[in-house]
């Protein structure tokens, strides 16, 4: 097992390195130029090309390249081109909003979305099973933001019980933390309530066909038992893979719900960076974003472990 | 979908109850009387006012720091950091008083040493401060109070310039900031403005924050536009970003924030419909709409075929596209702008007037090759993103094959510096808006350098233009001037370098406790109070 | 190796399809999937059609007569002096064009985006997918190759495919495809794990059966259903996509119209003129809703499993 993690991850640094170098190709080949934005509306020519000089972007792009990942194994994740701060400092100042966001989410979407797939699985064909799909196809056909503006417009414009907009700090007390949050949360969550609540019917229904289950069944287990305990364990692995595969499409809903409520977390950060080509923080964030994937890639595939036993590594 | 429908019928019923419930939700925990929470047009991200145009750069300068000169709100040139001047009977020779009481924000004093180092950096950077400096003989402190600049010529540019209202501004630093290179960024933010920029909690992106300055010695008489008594009246101004224009319309009237400086134009008759909120015109010239052509390629490197596109375009469907609400833009066709004192309808009179038939024929007569008109269009921000269609569809009842490219902002900006042919990634015509008090007179407006490789994208080359600039630069008087103006007004209408598209006014918008906003080129917070309730 | 010995990760099913003519009986039987499939076509015919219904050149644009509320009429003068006069059933938007035209020029569109990018990406997937599978040596490659990508986030990988060359339809089906295809990937692989671990399989391997021929006949079948579930998800989800690259700026360049750019484009102006989003909203709905309810239906007749229950 600890051998097992461990070869996992070693097979990160070669992961991470094809990012690195497709990340650091594609930004350099887009037409995007970070000095002509950086000198604003009225610049000359020549102030532009003094400012590529300054950045080093008139360097050999392999030479470039080498700098940079010379200075990431050093740990230094270098300077924005923008902002007079460390790439470091933007993303930990940034961390804590996104962290909050992504942690409420998948809380959120896990405790409604299971019991609902289970409830719908069970009662199979009836009104509660199509009313549960019905929600998760809805979830699935509306952009996020234009759920994020209904939630708006009813719960902070019209009824006033949550702020428009904004993110309070957690050490402003958890309370208004909280409230910044319940918004944003939900709507980032529909679409994995319905992704959620799907799969696990799905797999809660090809479980409850199983021998083993008429066999509980058989033996007099009631009903709950034989749903949480046999079905919903043994459904287990395609639920948590759909649990991961959703952080990873987290991350994409967040850059949207984060435009939408204005809170300043990562999500914003990465658009902001793309739209103004901030190479130095793009390239940081990309790599941290992988580095977590891999992580929860490895932390579900272990997870296998404990939900089927047949699963050995 | 349900409560979309439901969010229509009750769309103006929305409006007040949102109203009406501000007081329970304003009261937030950062909510202090004395904090004025603002969401401005964009984020700082760059903080060096000198080397950057940006008007957000511009913006915070105007908090942080102070100016020698500074326009009043009839348009006067008044002294700001300047206590008085002389002038020699041969106008050659300038002798400078700073007034008394001046402090940086580290409580040191302000010296005539740390003023000319400041001028110098200003005038590496900006056109204006250039060709000043081509004036200028000598700078010379004669004490830490006085300053002499002498003249190799005379020129009636020289106080103008130093109260340059808008970007780039001729801010003043410190001595040890003012002299980094012009190329390079401050790394300090220390001024002698009204308000201390608190560097701890600038977060790009979030926010950016701002305290008074208690060492601040405002001037006796009242503020008018950018000059007179800058007095504080809130202790802290915090720059909120809020990047969609309906959530930050939402956020003012739920009280969440106190003052929005752009809300976009579509949404105004949300806030018109809100007694707690207010709406202040307080850029009074306006803004003009501009359209830019690329000199050096096939189809606008030909004269005719610019006037061709001069005759095809009208002001009113680009200002009714964008602005919609003949209340907030005004047709005029004078390039120096409507209510200047250089506004003149000469070499206009019969253009821009969406005239296709003389289009057609200025086409034809300059044997237009069908080669297509590479318009970049920008679609990230409100108050361009309608211009390019518009332009668009002009251009083809006129006769041109138009090839419209869409992209953000950023990347037109990035594209249009590039001089790569139309088909490998260059440009032919890109739209953009230029703030009203940065172009009033063919010197200070960038788009009339036409010096070729030395003027701004575009890079128009036309000696003839070159000529009439150098002679607005050694005018005497403001006939002359004003003579001068029009010539090269008649040059552009034969030859045009960029065609000016229409004025448009950005009104703010502010909670009703909010007052004291002042009519000025650029948003500035002193002045501004903020009353008790919601 | 990441691959678990002993059973699949995905609970997806892994059972041959039976290949009898009753299928097509038992689709017609199913009302998912005829509901399903009635919308689609309808959608289809509605953008097939599109010139015959649109009362206006949907890319017309008339500033006197932006923002019209649904149903409004405007006129528009034209080049040789006539003057039109059209209804606008769903109004006008920011730029004065009638957003009827839009919808339904809109619908050839998102439609074509979401079968394109669904065909796309579970082909591509299927290929990758059952080399990683079923080649040993192949796998580790691939895989690594596949979580790198799967690693950048979705939505930035998509700004930088359309930003490397012109923003227009191809780069934004590309830029969809792209994030796509890794997860197909991973569901075709531990399919294709999982049912060469079958005894049936194994049998055909050591009776020497030719590596394509066992491909075909048992491999791909498997692979059949699940990819038909995961297709629906992928057409669905690209035309939201869609919407979400026009929302962030970065879309089908607004002369083209789609769904997801009226959408885009009109909600700024949600609390005022609502028709901007609520009629492209409703048609994007729907034709979600549809190939949900069509990719459902196949699934439960495609997967004799659920059968069983009754």
């Amino acid at each position: 097992m600890i051998s097992y993690i461990l070869r996992r991850l070693a097979a990160t640094v070669p992961v991470l390195f094809t990012v690195a170098v497709m990340v650091f190709l594609m930004l350099r080949l887009t037409p995007g130029d970070p000095a002509a934005i950086i000198a604003g509306d009225n610049a000359t020519t020549q102030q532009i090309l003094d400012i590529r000089t300054k950045l080093g972007l008139e360097e050999p792009i392999l030479q470039q390249f080498f700098i940079w990942l010379g200075s990431i194994l050093r740990g230094d994740l270098g300077e924005s081109f923008f902002f007079r701060k460390t790439v470091f400092e933007l993303i930990s100042e940034r961390i804590e909003p996104t962290l909050s966001l992504a942690f409420l989410t998948i809380v959120l979407a896990v405790v409604i979305a299971i019991p609902l797939g289970v409830l719908a699985a069970y009662r199979q064909g009836t009104w509660i099973d199509r009313v549960v799909m019905g929600f998760s196809v809805i979830g699935f056909s509306v952009p996020v933001f234009v759920i994020g503006y209904l939630l708006i417009y009813i719960f902070a414009i019209k009824l006033g019980w949550f702020p428009v907009q904004g993110y309070q700090r957690i050490s402003g007390g958890v309370f208004p933390w909280f409230r910044s949050l319940v918004l944003p949360a939900f709507t980032l969550s529909v679409i994995y309530i319905a992704l959620i609540a799907r799969m696990t019917r799905t797999s809660v229904l090809e479980v409850l066909s199983e021998d083993y289950i008429r066999t509980a069944r058989a033996k007099g287990q009631t009903e709950v038992k034989v749903l949480f305990q046999h079905a919903l364990k043994n459904a287990a692995v395609p639920i948590v893979t759909v649990v991961g595969i959703g952080v990873a499409l987290l991350i994409g809903g967040v850059v949207v719900t984060e435009s939408v409520y204005s809170i300043p977390g990562l999500g914003r950060l990465t658009v902001d960076a793309v739209l103004a080509r901030d190479f130095p923080v793009i390239q940081a964030i990309i790599l941290a974003f992988s580095f977590v994937y891999v992580l929860i890639n490895l932390i579900v595939d272990l997870s296998y472990t404990i939900f089927d036993p047949r699963i050995r590594y | 979908m349900k409560s979309v429908k439901m969010s229509r019928r009750t769309v103006v019923a929305g409006a007040a109850a949102a109203g009406a419930l501000a007081g329970a939700s304003g009261a937030s925990a950062q909510g202090a009387a004395n904090v004025l929470r603002v969401v401005m047009h964009s984020d700082l991200r760059i903080i060096d006012p000198i080397w950057t145009t940006a008007y957000i750069v511009r913006n915070h300068g105007y908090m942080i720091y102070d100016t020698l000169f500074a326009l009043d709100s009839k348009g006067q040139v008044q002294p700001q950091m300047v206590d008085r001047y002389t002038v020699s009977d041969d106008k050659l020779t300038y002798t400078f008083t700073l007034r008394d009481g001046l402090m940086w924000h580290d409580n040191q004093p302000v010296t005539t040493a740390d003023i000319i180092p400041s001028i110098r950096r200003w005038a590496a950077r900006d056109p204006l401060g250039q060709t000043v400096m081509g004036f200028i003989a000598s700078m010379d402190a004669k004490d830490p109070k006085t300053f002499e600049i002498k003249l190799k010529e005379a020129t009636g540019l020289l106080i103008f310039a130093l109260g340059k209202p808008s970007s780039n501004v001729p801010f003043m630093m410190p001595k040890r900031v003012a002299e980094t290179d012009p190329q390079t960024q401050i790394t300090e933010f220390v001024g002698s403005g009204p308000f201390m920029f608190v560097r701890d909690e600038w977060r790009p992106g979030d926010r950016a924050v701002y305290a008074k300055f208690q060492g601040y010695r405002p001037r006796s008489e009242p503020a008018s536009g950018l000059a007179g008594g800058k007095v504080a009246k809130v202790d802290r101004v915090e720059w909120r970003v809020i990047t969609d224009q309906q959530q930050a319309i939402n956020a003012l009237q739920a009280g969440e924030i106190d003052l929005i400086e752009a809300p976009s134009h579509d949404l105004l008759p949300l806030l018109k419909a809100d007694r707690n909120v207010k709406l202040h015109n307080w850029n009074v010239l306006g803004n003009q709409y501009t359209l830019r052509f690329n000199h050096t390629t096939a189809p606008f490197n030909n004269p005719k075929i610019r006037q061709a596109a001069l005759y095809a375009l009208n002001q009113e469907d680009f200002l009714k596209a964008t602005i919609g609400d003949p209340e907030y833009y005004k047709v005029c066709k004078a390039m120096f702008v409507c209510g200047s004192p250089l506004e003149t309808l000469a070499g206009m009179e019969d253009k821009l007037e969406s005239n296709f038939a003389k289009a057609r024929q200025l086409l034809q007569e300059a044997g237009y090759a069908r080669e297509p008109v590479v318009l970049l269009h920008s679609t990230d921000l409100q108050v361009l993103t309608n211009l390019a269609p518009v332009a668009k569809q002009l251009f083809e009842r006129a006769g041109f094959v138009v090839d419209m490219q869409s992209m953000d902002w950023q990347t037109v900006v990035a594209r249009r510096v590039k001089r790569d042919p139309p088909t490998q990634g260059g440009w032919s015509a890109m739209l953009t808006s230029w703030v009203a008090a940065d172009i009033l007179n063919p010197v200070m407006a960038g788009f009339f350098n036409a010096s070729g490789d030395r003027a701004a994208f575009g890079w128009p080359n036309d000696p003839e233009i070159e000529a009439l600039r150098a002679r607005f630069a050694r005018a005497g008087s403001e006939a002359e001037q004003k003579q001068i103006a029009e010539a090269v007004q008649r040059r552009v209408a034969e030859a045009p370098t960029h065609i000016h598209l229409g004025q448009w006014y950005q009104p703010g918008a502010h909670r009703s406790n909010i007052s004291g906003w002042l009519e000025a080129p650029a948003p500035v917070f002193w002045n501004i109070e903020k009353g008790r309730g919601a | 190796m990441t691959a678990p010995a002993s059973s699949s990760p995905v609970a997806e099913t892994a059972v041959p399809l039976p290949a009898k003519p009753t299928v097509w009986r038992k689709l017609l039987r199913s009302p998912n999937v005829v509901v399903g499939v009635a919308i689609v076509l309808v959608m289809v015919c509605i953008g097939l059609i599109a010139p015959l219904i649109a009362t206006s050149d949907p890319t017309a644009i008339n500033p006197g007569a932006r923002n019209r509320v649904p149903m409004a009429t405007s006129t528009m003068r034209m080049d040789d002096g006539t003057r039109a006069t059209v209804t606008h059933y769903m109004g006008t938007d920011t730029l004065g064009r009638d957003v009827f035209s839009r919808v339904v020029y809109g619908a050839r569109v998102s439609i074509f985006i979401g079968i394109s990018v669904a065909i796309l990406s579970v082909s591509i997937g299927l290929v990758i997918g059952m080399a990683a599978g079923y080649f040993r040596w192949l796998d580790s490659i691939i895989m690594r190759i596949m979580d790198g990508l799967m690693a950048i986030p979705a939505i930035l990988l998509a700004i930088a495919v359309v930003s490397l060359s012109r923003a227009g339809l191809a780069s934004v089906i590309i830029a969809i495809v792209v994030p796509e295809v890794p997860r197909v990937v991973r569901l075709v692989r531990s399919v294709v794990l999982s049912v060469r671990e079958e005894p049936y399989v194994e049998a055909a391997v050591t009776a020497g059966t030719p590596t394509l021929k066992l491909i075909i006949r048992h491999i791909l079948p498997n692979t059949v259903a699940p990819l038909i579930v995961q297709g629906t998800f992928i057409c669905a989800s690209a035309i939201l996509v869609e919407a979400i690259l026009s929302f962030l700026g970065i879309g089908i360049p607004p002369d083209v119209p789609t769904w997801g750019n009226i959408m885009a484009e009109g909600r700024q102006l949600f609390r005022i003129f609502p028709h901007n989003i609520l009629y492209p909203g409703i048609f994007l709905a729907l034709t979600v809703l549809a190939v949900n309810m069509l990719g459902d239906g196949l699934r439960d007749t495609l997967d004799p499993k659920m059968e069983k229950r009754g």
